[in-house]
């Protein structure tokens, strides 16, 4: 491969492995048989669409299964939004560039409920890092962040350099975290993610969460762990009795101890929820986003939204994938959510909208409101001024144009 | 001023840049935290908003989040805003998968707080190989 006598593609790909593995001291490669990328206009801009179409073109294919990430355009919303008709080429052209490469273009952040769930020790290569500490945290599966370039060039490879969380080393646990609240909705799992996550940003911070009331749903488990992501930069967490590697304290550590010991307790909880302020500002966005919707919360909120409408000048905007928005229409939810009023959008992230800042402007967008507290984290660089509120409390939001607090 | 001794840096990609510094006290993200036209840091409240981190020798001491930077620094740098070095307190893969592959020198950990003494403004050196950050001369802040 490093010769060039599978193209030039292949070669700059193992060029870049090699250099992020002699970055992180890694030894050795490890085959990986699943891969996920992030590859869209919005974020690779004109200079990795270059880059993509100049791999194409060399005729190279991904060599295991490699499926794509929430990206930027939902097309058949582009006239709706507004979003830019030549950027909406541009995303065609891309994905017709990765199909040509053997890319499944899936569109979804939440390919470990919807498209693949790796074994436990099973190497992969993914991207968004809301879906590498599930795969570590719930699958046991071995992943580091991947993001898009390294995940292709894992994808053209079948490999990548064993660091970070392929080794034993960095999956025990480094410090313990008590649950002592109810944790009842989605978004106080989010919440435990931010005060976990902003308290100890590093790579390498391995929280162990114990004191569960009850055992946790996916969707719960997946809101804790795009938080901890977001918020902390972390690629793994263990749940005592709950996760593949954590079935004692003792094991959760693998023979450490914990460098500290923190409780997130209910009163801790209502404290990130009154740190947001509207800011004198309208309430008229209310977003389910960041992760995608799984069939469950679109189950959900098609009964919230039941005889209800989103109030006048409000918007509420929902994404979820294709599959399951397809299954969310055959059972009726869809139908639900829409006659609410509320927009779903298939294959994206609202983060990542294509022309997102200017639609804010256009539409008089400040506060967002949403039940995703990684969302809640990383729209900041488009300017919104963000909320974070329970699922229910949300739709009441985007119903009323009211805060409930 | 007496020539101060280098910060030890633990890990290291990219070639030699000497440059600005511009210092945060908070981590960074090209996605949560820049507005990625203009290389200004855009998330109301961060540290650094308001500061343009274009040719920069970007000091900070932790990597937020973000898969996307990886595609992030290779369009910042092809649309000339890129900062010349990344130097991380501590950092994650993204980042420097993204800053390998859009060949911008990167570093990870140092053996001492440059909070110490380097300042925005000053005019430091990087060397990835001798693993180095060295403050060449005062600047002026801002």
């Amino acid at each position: 491969m490093l010769r060039g006598e599978q193209g030039r593609a292949v070669q700059e790909a193992l060029q870049l492995q090699l250099e992020v593995g002699r970055f992180f001291g890694a030894k050795r490669f490890v085959p990986v048989s699943n891969v996920h990328m992030m590859g869209d206009i919005e974020v690779m801009g004109d200079a990795g669409k270059s880059f993509l179409e100049r791999a194409a073109q060399s005729g190279a294919k991904c060599r295991q299964p490699t499926t794509t990430n929430a990206r930027c355009i939902d097309f058949a919303h582009v006239e709706n939004l507004k979003q830019d008709k030549d950027e909406a080429r541009k995303e065609k052209e891309l994905i017709a560039c990765l199909r040509r490469m053997d890319v499944i273009t899936a569109d979804t952040c939440i390919n470990y409920q919807t498209l693949y769930q790796p074994h436990l020790g099973e190497h992969v290569a993914w991207g968004d890092t809301g879906t590498v500490i599930y795969a570590n945290s719930v699958f046991g599966a071995r992943s580091n962040f991947e993001a898009g370039p390294a995940a292709l060039a894992a994808g053209l490879t079948g490999r990548v350099p064993a660091y970070g969380f392929h080794l034993d080393e960095h999956r025990r646990g480094t410090f313990q975290v008590n649950l002592k609240a109810d944790l009842a909705d989605l978004a106080d799992w989010g919440a435990v993610g931010k005060i976990v996550g902003s308290s100890h940003q590093d790579y390498y911070a391995v929280p162990v969460f114990t004191g569960m009331k009850r055992t946790p749903t996916a969707d719960e488990l997946k809101q804790l762990g795009a938080a901890l992501a977001s918020y902390g930069s972390m690629g793994m967490f263990h749940m005592v009795g709950v996760t593949p590697e954590a079935p004692t304290l003792k094991a959760a550590f693998g023979g450490r101890r914990p460098k500290e010991t923190m409780t997130v307790t209910n009163r801790d909880i209502e404290k990130v929820y009154a740190g947001y302020d509207t800011q004198n500002n309208p309430l008229n966005l209310v977003v389910f986003s960041g992760p995608q919707q799984s069939l469950l919360e679109m189950k959900q909120l098609a009964a919230l939204l039941k005889d209800r409408h989103v109030a006048k000048g409000s918007q509420l905007f929902i994404t979820t994938s294709n599959g399951v928005k397809s299954a969310a229409k055959e059972l009726g939810y869809l139908k639900a959510i829409e006659d609410a009023g509320a927009i779903v959008l298939e294959g994206v992230c609202f983060y990542i909208l294509q022309n997102l800042p200017q639609m804010r402007v256009r539409e008089g967008w400040s506060n967002l409101v949403t039940n995703s507290a990684k969302l809640a984290n990383i729209i900041g660089a488009h300017k919104f001024n963000t909320i974070l509120r329970r699922t229910a409390e949300c739709v009441d939001i985007a119903c009323t144009g009211r805060d409930v607090r | 001023m007496k020539a101060p001794k280098p910060i030890r840096l633990k890990r290291a990609f990219g070639p030699v840049v000497e440059g600005v510094a511009l210092v945060s006290t908070e981590g960074f993200s090209p996605r949560y935290d820049l507005d990625r036209w203009s290389g200004l840091i855009s998330r109301p409240g961060h540290a650094l908003e308001g500061h343009n981190i274009r040719d920069k020798i970007l000091i900070t001491p932790s990597a937020k989040g973000g898969i996307a930077a990886g595609w992030a620094f290779y369009d910042i740098r092809a649309k000339g805003i890129a900062p010349k070095a990344f130097v991380f307190g501590v950092t994650n893969p993204v980042m420097v998968q993204g800053a390998v592959f859009a060949g911008i020198t990167i570093t990870e950990g140092w053996s001492a707080s440059p909070y110490d003494s380097i300042r925005t403004g000053d005019i430091v050196r990087v060397d990835p190989a001798k693993r180095t950050l060295t403050l060449l001369r005062r600047g002026n802040p801002g």
